[in-house]
């Protein structure tokens, strides 16, 4: 399963990408590919105010429906569109497919979250 | 992860990883949902063929001087229609008139004759006619332990297995069967017969032939586009057809009338298990009973979700997915009679929102079957 560095990761297999206070919030390569072909997404409205554990969206595969959570507090300033119309972007490309752009509330909820390493090593033992 | 340690496994268990197959817990049998994938192996059955390991379904066997009269009064359908090396597809009621499980009947002959039923019902199935034997003098052996099946299904699944055999195939038509046929030299029970509304067989055999048989289609199913294909795929390809699924379409509680298959149900065929509850129910007309339909608004039906109209629950999903195939939002619902003519607005609730859904015919998909 590929794994990028630079990003911080969730136990749930979220990838949080930090761009100043903003940062980029998608599903990993290990969570497309457990989910098998993704069919449909459903994002969240931008301006929502999300904390963490929030439901993000929603991602359905052929065999079900997942829930994506917010591992961060953070305001939505937009949504990836282009999954919602052609979801198996997610499958192909999954760090390319962000789901949402947040604007981050606190950056100390990063270190809550696993490092590149960390989540390889997480991988290595589900 | 699935703890694989208590599931029962067929003989190709340890053939899955081989293909990458994801394994899961499927009515106490580990199983795999997908090969490459649910998509791909979907669209492989519908344009060259799939390869499908069903060892998992039961097979019971019925001889004895009164096997005829005693499956009669067993089943639904008219076994009388049937001739040597026949399959009819039944169902077995109970007193209710639900159904104890749908399954196939192969005929030998009036003395001998080979059901093949749900995994999920087998040990269920087996009690229901032993308790239901009375006087007829048979014999009824439960021999799904001893036997595998394979299914290929496709539209070129004849021309592969054909490859495999000097049994001129094209002879075996729909639902009908030969046994002792040698494919790859293994000897088989052969019918053509299948769960995907394509074309296709399925092949018995005792359980030390099934690794070799499988990996032998696979290598000359190839050049076909032959891919192995899981669960997951079997489970769209049904619904597309409008096939039910025991579970979800089919139950003790619902009956053949309900689900729409009144068809399998023979009421001038004389006496059998559940026939006065089903007459009973046809004469009063049905108060429910299970559609098809298509999502207006945009979200994926599953199996459970609540249906709605006018703000009231009027029934629920037993089927729903994206379609392979049709690429849009379908599913199969029992509810109110009332609301089930076509062409019928109604709401599927989806993660607590009502969404808009048209009911369209059950036959999302026209079935491919080689007549």
């Amino acid at each position: 399963m590929e794994v990028l560095e630079g990003l911080y990761y969730s136990k749930d297999h979220e990838w949080v990408k930090v761009e100043g206070d903003k940062a980029y919030i998608g599903i990993t390569d290990y969570a497309q590919h457990s989910l098998g072909n993704i069919v449909y997404i459903e994002l969240p409205e931008v301006g929502a105010e999300l904390s963490a554990g929030d439901v993000l969206g929603v991602v359905e595969s052929v065999k079900a429906a997942s829930d994506v959570y917010t591992p961060v507090d953070g305001k939505v300033l937009e949504v990836n569109n282009a999954i919602v119309d052609d979801p198996s972007l997610v499958n192909n490309d999954p760090y390319g497919s962000w789901m949402a752009l947040v604007e981050l509330k606190d950056k100390s909820q990063l270190d809550n979250l696993m490092t590149a390493e960390e989540y390889k090593k997480f991988l290595d033992e589900e | 992860m699935v703890c694989l340690d208590n599931l029962k496994k067929t003989p190709l268990f340890e053939l899955y990883k081989k293909y990458n197959g994801k394994i899961i817990d499927f009515a106490g049998w580990a199983l795999p949902v997908q090969f490459e994938s649910i998509i791909s192996e979907h669209e492989a059955v519908r344009n060259a063929a799939g390869l499908f390991d069903v060892s998992h379904m039961g097979e019971i066997t019925v001889k004895g001087r009164e096997a005829f009269n005693f499956l009669q009064n067993l089943i639904t359908n008219d076994l009388s229609k049937l001739k040597g090396n026949q399959v009819l597809y039944t169902f077995m009621c109970n007193y209710n008139g639900g159904v104890v499980d749908d399954l196939l009947v192969y005929k030998y002959s009036d003395e001998h004759f080979y059901l093949v039923v749900n995994a999920a019902n087998i040990e269920k199935d087996y009690k229901w006619m032993k308790d239901n034997k009375g006087v007829y003098e048979v014999e009824i052996n439960n021999i799904s332990d001893e036997i595998s099946e394979l299914a290929i299904q496709g539209p070129k699944a004849e021309e592969i297995l054909q490859k495999l055999t000097d049994t001129d195939l094209s002879q075996i038509k729909f639902f009908c069967f030969k046994d002792n046929v040698k494919i790859a030299g293994i000897e088989c029970l052969v019918s053509r017969t299948g769960y995907t509304g394509e074309d296709g067989f399925e092949i018995y055999m005792p359980n030390k032939y099934a690794v070799e048989l499988w990996e032998k289609i696979v290598e000359v199913g190839k050049e076909y586009g032959l891919k192995p294909a899981g669960l997951g795929a079997r489970d769209t390809l049904r619904f597309e057809a409008g096939l039910p699924l025991y579970g979800n379409e089919l139950s003790e509680e619902i009956t053949p009338l309900e689900a729409g298959f009144e068809f399998f149900v023979k009421f001038d065929k004389g006496n059998f298990i559940g026939k006065d509850a089903l007459l009973k129910q046809k004469e009063e007309g049905l108060k429910r009973k299970i559609v098809g339909f298509e999502m207006i608004d945009n979200g994926i039906p599953r199996h459970g979700y609540e249906v709605r109209a006018h703000n009231q629950k009027i029934g629920y999903v037993t089927t729903g997915y994206f379609s392979p195939t049709l690429k849009k939002n379908i599913g199969l619902a029992l509810i109110d009679s009332k609301y089930a003519q076509l062409g019928n607005q109604i709401e599927i609730v989806i993660r607590n929102k009502p969404l808009k859904a048209l009911i369209i015919s059950k036959n999302f998909y026209k079935k491919n079957y080689k007549k």
